[in-house]
């Protein structure tokens, strides 16, 4: 049994939200700049230099990278051996977000009511997934999620029948939907199975896997590199002005599902696909 | 084409403006997003008086994150123009000029630009920490309990942005992704 105070939860919540909106991961980092090398399109380059641009302003001038600062989705895998104290652990996450969008200078932007619309003004509540892994170890991701491409993104309740095509079709239906709406180059995370909730999830995660990852499973993999290519054929271009680099990476994880079912869920993120990861 | 021009518009400068320029706009332009509109369109109903002239004016959609101390401003790119189109022909029939923000318009909003010889621009979404270097001076004029949301008068230098919808009605997000298409897409 390891026990961990919920304090270091809330400071590291705290820390982890600031770190994600000003900086993004290497694999990121490294993809903005290659599409900005093989662009074919002259605006489409300067778009792709001007996000590099301001990627320095951001991490130099400590100015958000994005306006949205998003909402804050919180992943915590707990080890069934992990004993929390000090109080409430899902306030103790609250309390991180709160601290981290008032002291980072972050937007906030969550409404507590979805038709009332009143800003909570401190970026709360944040949306928390749980999940109990093996062993004594906590592992965190947030991942700040702005609204833009969130409002793109899409679930397909296929038929068996629809197979691997109408799979394809749906994602590509998806990024050919959400266009310039979505500030591309978009990162676009696929769900294939479960459920209707666990598809969605599971899309949601895939957008935290490392752009340059691919999936274990050989036809998932061609799968991905497959639609990366067809989607960076549409023309839709950085911002949506027209090029060669609409997507930077499509990830896709797959689980079992039902004899009459083949969930698809498209979530897609904008050219800022932020997250921070910590291991307690 | 590069190009270079004053906020509020000038009528001859909107003309000159093409779908695909890009363009570096100086002067004076408000925010207001999607709370700002409700309660500009409940203003009109109610026979109000707007908190500014629509006249010649320009609307950049965008909600920005807090402002460090010294700074004007926080992170400040544009956010997705369609949630404005239910209330952006109204404003353009009322004088508004120009919008900025990213993404697709409704038929009804370029139909409006092109009777009312306006202009939509798009700013890069994802550049807030960028653009937010050309903008020199950022006033609540409206709506402080919206937050974010409140309407701001910004003073711009040379604020980059690109012609989408031009004032005859040429849309660069049809015209621009059908060049790079590969072929059967």
């Amino acid at each position: 049994m390891k026990t961990i105070s919920v304090n270091e939860i809330t400071k590291s919540i705290k820390e982890m939200c600031i770190e994600a909106n000003y900086t993004l991961t290497p694999d990121m980092r490294a993809a903005l700049k290659a599409a900005a090398a093989s662009e074919k399109s002259p605006l489409g380059k300067q778009i792709l230099n001007q996000l590099e641009e301001n990627l320095q302003i951001a991490g130099d001038d400590r100015i958000p990278i994005c306006q949205d600062t998003g909402m804050a989705v919180v992943f915590m895998e707990i080890g069934q051996e992990v004993h929390f104290e000090g109080g409430s652990l899902e306030d103790a996450i609250n309390e991180g977000v709160r601290q981290g969008y008032r002291e980072g200078f972050l937007r906030k932007s969550v409404v507590a009511d979805p038709l009332l619309r009143e800003n909570t003004n401190d970026n709360t509540p944040a949306v928390i997934h749980y999940e109990i892994t093996a062993g004594d170890k906590v592992k965190i991701t947030v991942a700040p999620k702005g609204f833009g491409s969130e409002n793109m993104s899409r679930i397909f309740m296929l038929k068996p029948a629809d197979g691997i095509e109408g799979v394809k079709n749906a994602v590509l239906t998806a990024v050919k939907d959400a266009g310039p709406n979505a500030c591309p180059p978009m990162v676009v995370g696929v769900g294939i199975g479960g459920t209707f909730e666990k598809c969605a999830l599971m899309a949601k995660k895939a957008l935290t896997r490392p752009v340059d990852s691919h999936s274990e499973i050989p036809y998932v993999k061609e799968m991905e590199e497959e639609l990366l290519e067809k989607i960076n054929s549409t023309g839709i271009g950085p911002g949506g002005l027209g090029g060669t680099t609409t997507a930077l990476a499509v990830s896709i994880n797959t689980c079992p599902t039902h004899i009459a079912g083949l969930p698809v869920a498209v979530n897609i993120c904008c050219n800022v696909n932020r997250h921070a990861v910590k291991i307690l | 084409m590069d190009k270079y021009i004053k906020a509020p518009l000038l009528q001859e400068d909107i003309q000159g403006l093409s779908a695909g320029d890009y363009v570096y706009i100086t002067g004076t332009i408000y925010t207001a997003r999607d709370a700002a509109h409700l309660r500009m369109q409940e203003t009109l109903e109610g026979n109000g008086q707007l908190p500014f002239e629509l006249e010649n004016n320009i609307i950049y959609y965008m909600g920005p994150s807090p402002a460090r101390e010294g700074r004007p401003i926080g992170s400040a790119g544009p956010t997705t123009a369609s949630r404005m189109d239910k209330y952006a022909p109204r404003l353009l029939d009322l004088g508004l000029k120009g919008m900025i923000g990213k993404g697709k318009r409704s038929d009804a909003v370029r139909e409006a630009i092109v009777r009312n010889k306006a202009v939509y621009f798009a700013a890069v979404g994802g550049a807030g920490a960028l653009l937010s270097k050309a903008i020199t001076a950022s006033e609540v004029i409206a709506y402080d309990d919206l937050g974010t949301e409140a309407i701001r008068r910004l003073h711009v230098e040379n604020f980059p942005v690109i012609v989408v919808i031009d004032s005859k009605g040429s849309n660069l997000y049809d015209i621009a992704p059908k060049q790079y298409a590969a072929a059967g897409e």
